[in-house]
C-alpha cells in the first residue's frame, strides 16, 4: 500500500482545515435562482458552486443548514442573491458568514435594479472574490483531520455485499486514525435498531440510536412509504429491513460515539450517527426526498468528503464536497464506468477482497483529500437540494464521549 | 459453476454473484441445485425449503416472512416473501428498467 499523500488544506479563520476552497453563490429563494445560476455559470468550472433553498417561507432548519453550508470548511467565500421579499433572514445569515471573516456580498434584486444589473454586479463580485480566495493560506492536514459521510443511493442486492461492507472497513480505519465518520438515514437502518444500539459507546445513547429509528419507522408508515424505490426491488432488495441491513454495513464495526443531527458538526473523532428524520408531528412530506438531501445533511455536518455507494449506479455529485462514488454491482461497473470512481463489485467475480476494497476506498479519500477530483467532480456533477424539516435540538446524551 | 454467497450460517436463502438463466446448476452448500427461472445479479435464492410465515434470514438478521412454500433453489422475491415493517412499492414490471 502506497503512503497516504500529503494533504494541503485551506486554513479557514476559525481554525478548521478545508480540502476544497469553493466560492458560493447562494439564492435565497427560488425566485432568485435564475440570476444566481446566471452568474455562477461562467465560474463552473472554477469552483464555483451554486445551492439555494428555494421556499419562500423561513424555517430554523433551513436556516441553520445554509449557515453549516456557507460556513463550511470547504468553503472560502459565498455570495448571497435575494429577491428582496422573501422570508430568509438574510441578515442573520449575513453577519454569520462574515463572523467567519470569509469574504461574503449580499445582492437584493429588487435594490440592485433587476436581473441585468445583479447578474453583472454579481460576476464582477464573484471575480474579485476568487483572488482573495487564491490567497488563502494551504497548511498540511492528516487524514485523521477529516469528516467523511456515508451514503447509499440506487442500491441492490450487491450493495450491501460489497460496496457497503467496504466502507464500512474504510470507516473502521479512519475512525481508529482519529478521523470522524457520519453514517445516516435512520429510515434506512428499520430493523437494525437492536444490534445498532449494542455499538453505543453508552447504554443511554443505545436508548437514544434505538429511539431515532422507531421514529423514523412511525414517520414513513404514517407516509406509506419507506426509503425504498422501485430500482432496489428490480436489483434483487424485496423489503425494507433487507435494505436497511445492507445500508447498516457501511458503519463498519467502530463503537457508536453519538448521534447527531443536521448541522451538528462532529467536535472529536469517532463514528456518528446522523439523524435525518424531523421530530414532532409528520410535517413538510418526506425527510430527504432524494439522495442529495442526504448528501447535503452530510455536508452541513461538515464532512469534507462522501462516500456514496451505489449498485443501480447513481451519477449524481454535489457542490462543497467531493463525492466519491463506490459501484457496488460490477455489471454497473462495466456500464457506467465513468461515472464510477471505485469498483467494489470485483468482489463478487473473485477479483479481490473487502479487505482490499476497503484499502482502495481509504487510499481513495487520501487522494481526493489532496485534490485529485473525483469523477462526479470532472463531470461537473454540483448537485444540491434542501427542504423543509423541523427538529428538536440534540441533549448531552447524545455525544456522552466530549 | 456459480457459487451463491452465504452471508451468514444461520440464513435460509443465498445470494446470486452473477446473473444466472434457467436450467442452470448452482453450488448451494456443496450440492448441485438447478435454478427454474433465470434469475439475477444480487438476487436471493432459498438454500432450503421455507415454510408459509417462516422469517427470511440474510446476514443472520430476519429480512421479512415468507408469505407461500418456498422450495430449495427458488427466486425468493416480491412474489413469495414480504416486509415486517413496511410495504414494498413497485413500478409495474413493464415500467421497471431492466438491465
Amino acid at each position: 500500500m502506497s503512503a497516504s499523500p500529503i494533504i494541503s488544506g485551506w486554513l479557514r479563520p476559525d481554525g478548521s482545515k478545508g480540502i476544497r476552497n469553493t466560492l458560493l453563490v447562494v439564492y435565497l429563494v427560488e425566485c432568485a435562482h435564475h440570476v444566481a445560476r446566471e452568474i455562477q455559470f461562467p465560474f463552473r468550472e472554477a469552483d464555483v458552486h451554486l445551492i439555494g433553498f428555494g421556499g419562500c417561507y423561513p424555517n430554523d432548519y433551513s436556516f441553520r443548514m445554509m449557515q453549516a453550508l456557507c460556513t463550511h470548511s470547504n468553503v472560502g467565500g459565498v455570495l448571497l442573491v435575494s429577491l428582496g421579499c422573501e422570508g430568509f433572514h438574510r441578515a442573520e445569515l449575513l453577519s454569520a458568514i462574515r463572523a467567519t471573516g470569509r469574504p461574503v456580498e449580499l445582492m437584493v434584486i429588487q435594490g440592485e435594479g433587476g436581473t441585468r444589473t445583479t447578474i453583472a454586479k454579481g460576476r464582477e463580485w464573484v471575480q474579485s472574490a476568487r483572488e482573495k480566495l487564491a490567497a488563502v493560506q494551504r497548511v498540511p492536514m492528516d487524514p485523521s483531520e477529516l469528516i467523511v459521510g456515508t451514503v447509499c443511493g440506487g442500491s441492490d442486492g450487491t450493495s450491501g455485499i460489497t460496496a457497503n461492507p467496504g466502507i464500512g472497513r474504510a470507516f473502521d480505519r479512519l475512525v481508529a486514525d482519529g478521523a470522524r465518520c457520519i453514517f445516516e438515514e435512520t429510515g434506512e437502518l428499520i430493523g437494525c435498531e437492536q444490534i445498532m444500539a449494542a455499538r453505543a459507546a453508552t447504554p443511554e445513547l443505545g436508548g437514544i440510536l434505538t429511539a431515532s429509528v422507531e421514529k423514523a419507522a412511525r414517520y414513513y408508515a404514517t407516509l406509506g412509504h419507506g426509503s425504498f424505490a422501485p430500482g432496489n426491488a428490480d436489483g434483487g432488495l424485496t423489503t425494507q429491513e433487507e435494505k436497511s441491513m445492507g445500508a447498516y454495513s457501511k458503519s463498519g464495526s467502530s463503537p457508536i460515539s453519538g448521534l447527531i443531527k443536521p448541522g451538528d458538526i462532529p467536535k472529536s473523532g469517532g463514528l456518528y450517527l446522523l439523524d435525518v428524520v424531523p421530530d414532532g408531528e409528520v410535517r413538510f412530506g418526506f425527510p430527504n426526498i432524494n439522495d442529495n438531501a442526504e448528501i447535503a445533511e452530510l455536508i452541513a455536518c461538515g464532512s469534507h468528503i462522501i462516500l456514496f455507494a451505489t449498485g443501480r449506479g447513481s451519477v449524481v455529485g454535489s457542490a462543497i464536497s467531493p463525492v466519491i462514488k463506490v459501484c457496488a454491482n460490477p455489471e454497473t461497473y462495466r456500464r457506467l464506468r465513468d461515472d464510477m470512481d471505485i469498483d467494489a463489485g470485483r468482489i463478487l467475480e473473485g477479483h479481490g477482497t473487502l479487505d482490499e476494497v476497503g484499502n482502495e476506498i481509504f487510499q481513495c479519500v487520501c487522494d481526493i483529500a489532496a485534490a485529485k477530483r473525483t469523477a462526479s467532480e470532472s463531470l461537473g456533477h454540483q448537485e444540491f437540494v434542501l427542504g423543509y424539516k423541523s427538529f428538536e435540538p440534540i441533549g448531552p446524551s447524545c455525544h456522552p464521549t466530549y | 459453476m456459480v457459487s451463491p454467497i452465504l452471508l451468514s450460517p444461520a440464513d435460509n436463502i443465498v445470494v446470486l454473484p452473477a446473473a444466472v438463466s434457467a436450467g442452470t446448476s448452482v453450488l448451494i452448500d456443496d450440492a448441485n441445485v438447478t435454478l427454474t427461472e433465470d434469475i439475477a445479479l444480487g438476487h436471493k435464492v432459498a438454500r432450503r425449503p421455507i415454510a408459509v410465515g417462516e422469517k427470511i434470514l440474510k446476514y443472520g438478521v430476519a429480512i421479512g416472512s415468507a408469505t407461500r412454500a418456498i422450495e430449495a433453489g427458488e427466486h425468493v422475491h416480491l412474489h413469495n416473501m414480504k416486509s415486517d415493517y413496511l410495504p414494498t412499492y413497485t413500478l409495474a414490471k413493464e415500467r421497471a428498467f431492466s438491465a
